[in-house]
């Protein structure tokens, strides 16, 4: 468990990684990224996960199983659609070999 | 010690989540930052199964075979023009997601007779709220670009019933946090089913006006939204991966909001609350000149006999699907010696970077695609540009004319090169309503007809050439 002013402070960091890693990306990949950064709160299936373990009501156990639910999807599609797309960006180089090489 | 591993998993989960955006920030090392972001998601996940006092296991591998075996199957299906829409959604279910957990939380304590701490119950009604709204407005943004809704709704005082809902959500919020840190009585489950109606429908209502062409603000927005709401909900649990994954996209999705606001010189409350694109009709502005038609065999000529072609994708490229064919023309003409560049606006299309994807599906190699500050100086020595489905953000207007809406924008300097051509489907005015100053300009000719069409004739044109 964190706690506290140590979450606060976390808080605080965290916030200015996403700006500093994001500062310097081209135009290029700003869809991968945005879906990426989505696929990153998926995340939220772990606390979703936590949630549920922990639901001792029928309410609290249907409200959890949708949290999972809901969590997973995002996680999973959101992972699946990044990979996706970027499978596809190629340079001219790469694509060349591609050519060359005979199986891509 | 099992907790101490457990929250190890969650440090190197965060980690690697942090290294798999950074690699994002360049197309060579994109692909190894997504399956390291992957790898951090399955060491945590992995990990929370092996936390102490857990039960349910059974519900919790059924949501996740289902919500997985869902999800992998329409993200591997859905066609790549329908990304925005496909993001939007995967969005919206992690913000409900944190909503979700939020009420989970307040009913565990209430139902339990413990009172949470302050700080707890604040943050996690927050939290609730912020996911709330991303979720359901994250329904409606995915309704309109799936097309289901149509039509953008404004009504007179929308602004202020908004607010009013908004408001009430807000005060709701606080007191369910009032009555879960014991200061207040009343039922809390009511007041509970109550906040989340109001939570949701803001979502719904602050969605509703917004046009098209400003989809990529919004989504953007409520993925920002999502990861704050996610941070907002670690904190409650008191889970660092949930807090750090949460708050870094928070924060990186709010830049890139910003961003993309930026491109349309607007700020970010104007998208939001001004209605713009949704109203049409706008008063019209006298412009000389006539539209000139042309075939699309003379254009081929003339792209023929070019010694340097720029094409400008917008959305009109997207729904005709016209990639493919695009991307053939333009191998065609490369083959001639002729020298082509694609030239993207960093809001055209339905998301940032739609055209980018979609040139990369048909297989156009991202060294021959060049941003807005790359390219506008090269326009004057283009012997053609080629502007496919793109309007508004080729309109000199926004350069020019300090009375039009548009003011501001950066725009593409197609004008500027030496022949324009203007695929477009019919003779309408952009999304906003706004007349378009190039489709009158002595340089500029229009071919129209569908995207994928007409590039099929300019294909079988310069072929004949």
């Amino acid at each position: 468990m964190i706690t506290g002013f140590a979450a606060l402070y976390i808080f605080i960091l965290a916030a200015f990684v996403g700006y500093e890693v994001i500062g310097r990306v081209p135009v290029i990949l700003h869809t991968p990224l945005m879906s990426g950064s989505n696929f990153v709160h998926g995340i939220v299936i772990v606390g979703a996960m936590v949630a549920l373990g922990a639901a001792d009501t029928t309410p609290e156990r249907i409200i959890g199983f949708l949290a999972v639910l809901l969590g997973t999807i995002n996680a999973v599609g959101g992972y699946a659609v990044t990979e996706r797309m970027l499978e596809m960006f190629k340079s001219s180089k790469d694509r060349d070999a591609a050519k060359g090489g005979g199986d891509a | 010690m099992r907790s101490d591993l457990i929250q190890l998993s969650y440090l190197a989960a965060a980690v690697l989540f942090i290294l798999g955006l950074k690699g994002m920030s360049s197309p060579r090392t994109a692909r190894r930052g997504i399956m390291w972001a992957g790898v951090g998601m399955l060491v945590a996940v992995l990990a929370t199964f092996f936390s102490p006092h857990l039960s349910n296991y059974l519900l919790m591998f059924v949501a996740i075979a289902v919500g997985g075996g869902i999800a992998y199957v329409a993200a591997r299906k859905v066609a790549m023009t329908d990304m925005p829409q496909m993001v939007a959604i995967y969005n919206g279910m992690g913000g409900g997601a944190a909503a979700l957990i939020a009420a989970n939380e307040f009913l565990h304590f209430g139902g339990s007779g413990l009172t949470m701490g302050a700080s707890f119950a604040v943050l996690g009604a927050v939290g609730a709220l912020i996911g709330a709204i991303s979720f359901s407005g994250s329904m409606i943004a995915f309704a309109k670009l799936q097309g289901i809704i149509k039509k953008s709704f404004l009504f007179p005082g929308q602004n202020v019933i908004n607010l009013l809902v908004l408001a009430g959500a807000v005060v709701l919020a606080v007191i369910a946090a009032l009555q879960h840190t014991g200061h207040l009585g009343g039922s809390e489950s009511l007041v509970l089913v109550a906040f989340f109606a109001l939570s949701l429908l803001y979502g719904v209502l602050m969605t509703l006006p917004i046009g098209g062409a400003d989809m990529p603000v919004v989504i953007s927005l409520y993925n920002a939204l999502t990861g704050l709401a996610v941070g907002l909900e670690g904190y409650v649990l008191g889970n660092g991966a949930l807090i750090i994954a949460g708050i870094v996209v928070g924060a990186a999705g709010t830049l890139l909001t910003q961003m993309m606001a930026k491109a349309m010189n607007r700020s970010i409350g104007n998208v939001l609350f001004a209605g713009f694109g949704a109203k049409g009709g706008q008063e019209l502005e006298s412009i000389e000149g006539t539209m000139k038609e042309s075939s699309p065999d003379d254009a081929a000529v003339t792209l023929a006999f070019a010694q340097k072609v720029i094409i400008v994708p917008g959305y009109g490229m997207a729904v005709a699907q016209a990639q493919h064919k695009v991307w053939e023309l333009a191998k065609l003409l490369g083959e001639r010696g002729i020298q082509v560049k694609f030239a993207i606006h960093p809001v055209a299309g339905r998301m940032p970077g739609h055209m980018n994807v979609l040139l990369a599906e048909a297989g156009v190699p991202y060294d021959m695609i060049y941003d807005l500050d790359e390219i506008n100086g090269e326009f004057p020595t283009a012997d053609a540009a080629i502007v496919i489905g793109a309007n508004d953000v080729v309109n000199p207007a926004a350069r020019d004319d300090p009375g039009s809406p548009i003011y501001g924008m950066p725009i593409l300097d197609v004008d500027k090169a030496i022949q324009a051509f203007v695929i477009k489907r019919g003779r309408g005015a952009g999304f906003a309503g706004i007349e378009n100053k190039l489709f009158y300009a002595d340089n500029t000719r229009m071919v129209y007809g569908d995207a994928q069409d007409v590039a099929s004739k300019l294909i079988a044109g310069v072929k004949k050439v």
